[in-house]
């Protein structure tokens, strides 16, 4: 086994490898089990935990405390642990969601099955601040104060820096599951780990950051999010490959993929996910740093390689963001569709006639929308709602959509939708809805003191 | 010559909350220029008023041809209200592409 402090890993101009196995907690896995097997990595990190990810774990954890994890992080390992211990790739991952100590005991579970008794695990906690939300806490975005929130809360959670990760790795992890923290965290921890940066070297944490958020969408910087057929085309994008990152000790990063999968790596890839839900360029927030990308410089080095270098930082925010989820109620969703002749007039008919009963005999009294599928559904609220229509479809798709806290409404709303198979207009066909659980979110600013991060090793 | 952007430029959109983030990537600096002057950023609110409701802020990289609209309120309320079915705006890049601008010369002669 490994000895417990471990030093830094990279000392004397060495590069370190890292890469991503997920950007979203739905993500394909067999791209990250390509990295682990022919990456030769000295780091594997997955990004899983988006804002309604959070909230809806919470809820299952309260139904049964070894839940909210995760639903796919055995799978995930099942996929990578093996590999990634014979090539001493070190994982880490936010799949531990709201309940990172159940996330650990189920990894420790997985690698014993596997054969790979001694792995460390390590758990990140203090993230779950739900305790600390008092009825006056002020909200972000002028949304009054907590109390003033007319829903009932199901969590709140800090995003948590790059710190907690980095002390787990020192301390010799092999795993390292964290609940919510920021995403560009899960490689700067790795990173400032690996040649010991310290968590003031402003420089140094907004290059690391940068190559973090580069690499935190998985496929978004190997030519997903990217095709338009004839301005912009990607091969293979059915066997995207995930990206890495070699990067030198500055900060300074190659990114990469591995060699025969699919997709590309261009000036063009990388720059459109440099920019993907950045503000201001110049100031991005993390609990680490405020980074600053806008004096990034990037530069093709090689058949899909890009060279990245210029990202720096200042001193990073006294005040940690908090993400309090909310019960939301259910959206609730009917479709039907209609064709041929006069197509149009008979699905803006079935609209009417179902937004009717929904208000007339329901009660309903919220908004309802109600889209045209291939006529005026994503862009829909960006027309003038009076205005002739561009074209006369050869087949439409009515889509009604409410929100509401009242589970019999909510579930009214697709049967009124497929009762127009029968009493709507002449026609319909291909009726669907569906009922969602939906969460609510509001976020808030708390003392980055008041958050205190643990730590917690379990050995399979 | 009047272009519309998608000939001349590609954009990615992200959300956070209520606000949409939509980058413009344009193809060289004299795309660049153009859009800088005649994109700006109330422009977005003035073509789609009811989508957008703003206000819109816009950060500049000139020297990576970058213009990164960020736009208040422009999301239906957000993931975690919005009615559209696309809730998080991802197809909204392309409502900028089809703004249109004017370019001194043809852009396959820049």
């Amino acid at each position: 086994m490994a000895d417990p402090i471990q030093p830094p890993a990279a000392p004397g101009g060495r590069r370190v490898r890292i890469g991503c196995g997920a950007g979203f907690s739905n993500d394909r896995i067999d791209p990250a089990r390509d990295l682990a097997e022919r990456g030769g990595l000295d780091f594997l990190f997955f990004e899983c935990l988006a804002e309604r990810t959070l909230a809806n774990a919470h809820a299952l954890r309260a139904a049964d405390p070894k839940a909210g994890y995760d639903p796919w992080l055995r799978k995930r390992m099942e996929a990578v642990l093996r590999p990634c211990r014979e090539a001493g790739t070190r994982v880490v991952s936010n799949m531990g969601s709201a309940n990172p100590a159940a996330a650990g005991e189920a990894v420790a579970e997985v690698a014993r099955a596997l054969g790979l008794q001694g792995l460390r695990v390590a758990v990140v906690e203090g993230d779950d601040v739900s305790a600390l939300m008092t009825p006056d806490l002020e909200l972000m975005d002028g949304e009054g104060r907590l109390a003033e929130v007319p829903l009932r809360m199901t969590g709140a959670n800090a995003y948590l820096g790059h710190e907690p990760i980095a002390r787990a790795l020192a301390e010799g992890a092999e795993v390292v599951i964290t609940g919510r923290c920021a995403d560009p965290s899960l490689a700067v921890g790795p990173l400032a780990h690996a040649f010991g940066w310290a968590a003031d070297d402003w420089a140094r944490l907004g290059a690391g950051t940068l190559v973090g958020h580069l690499l935190e969408c998985s496929t978004q910087v190997t030519g997903g999010y990217y095709a338009d057929p004839g301005r912009k085309d990607v091969p293979g994008l059915a066997f995207l490959g995930f990206p890495f990152a070699e990067v030198a000790e500055d900060g300074s990063a190659v990114i990469g993929k591995l060699d025969g999968t699919g997709g590309m790596i261009s000036r063009g890839t990388v720059l459109e996910q440099m920019l993907y839900e950045v503000h201001d360029p110049a100031a991005y927030l993390t609990p680490d740093v405020t980074a600053d990308f806008s004096g990034a410089q990037l530069t093709e080095a090689g058949r899909d390689r890009v060279a990245i270098s210029g990202g720096s930082g200042r001193a990073r925010p006294e005040t940690l963001k908090v993400t309090i989820g909310f019960d939301g109620g259910f959206l609730s969703e009917g479709e039907i569709s209609y064709a041929g002749p006069n197509a149009l007039a008979r699905a803006k008919l079935a609209g009417e006639v179902i937004e009717t009963r929904m208000r007339e005999v329901h009660g309903h009294q919220g908004p309802i929308r109600a889209d045209l599928i291939g006529l005026s559904a994503l862009h829909g609220s960006a027309r003038d709602p009076e205005a002739p229509p561009p074209y006369e479809p050869a087949e439409v798709r009515l889509r009604m959509a409410l929100r509401t806290h009242d589970r019999d409404l909510a579930e009214a709303l697709p049967r009124e939708v497929e009762g127009a198979w029968l009493s709507g207009p002449a026609g319909g066909g291909g009726a669907r809805g569906r009922v969602t659980p939906a969460v609510a979110t509001r976020s808030a600013l708390l003392p980055r003191e008041l958050a205190r991060p643990s730590i917690r090793m379990i050995v399979a | 010559m009047r272009v519309r952007l998608h000939q001349v430029a590609s954009a990615r959109a992200g959300d956070k909350g209520d606000v949409s983030s939509i980058a413009l990537f344009c193809d060289d600096a004299a795309v660049f220029e153009a859009a800088r002057a005649q994109v700006p950023p109330e422009r977005l609110t003035e073509a789609f008023p009811r989508l957008f409701r703003g206000p819109v802020r816009r950060y500049e990289i000139p020297h990576l041809h970058v213009l990164n609209y960020v736009i208040e309120r422009g999301l239906e309320g957000g993931v975690n209200a919005s009615l559209n079915l696309d809730a998080h705006g991802k197809s909204f890049s392309f409502l900028l592409l089809e703004l249109e601008i004017d370019l001194p010369r043809h852009p396959e002669t820049n």
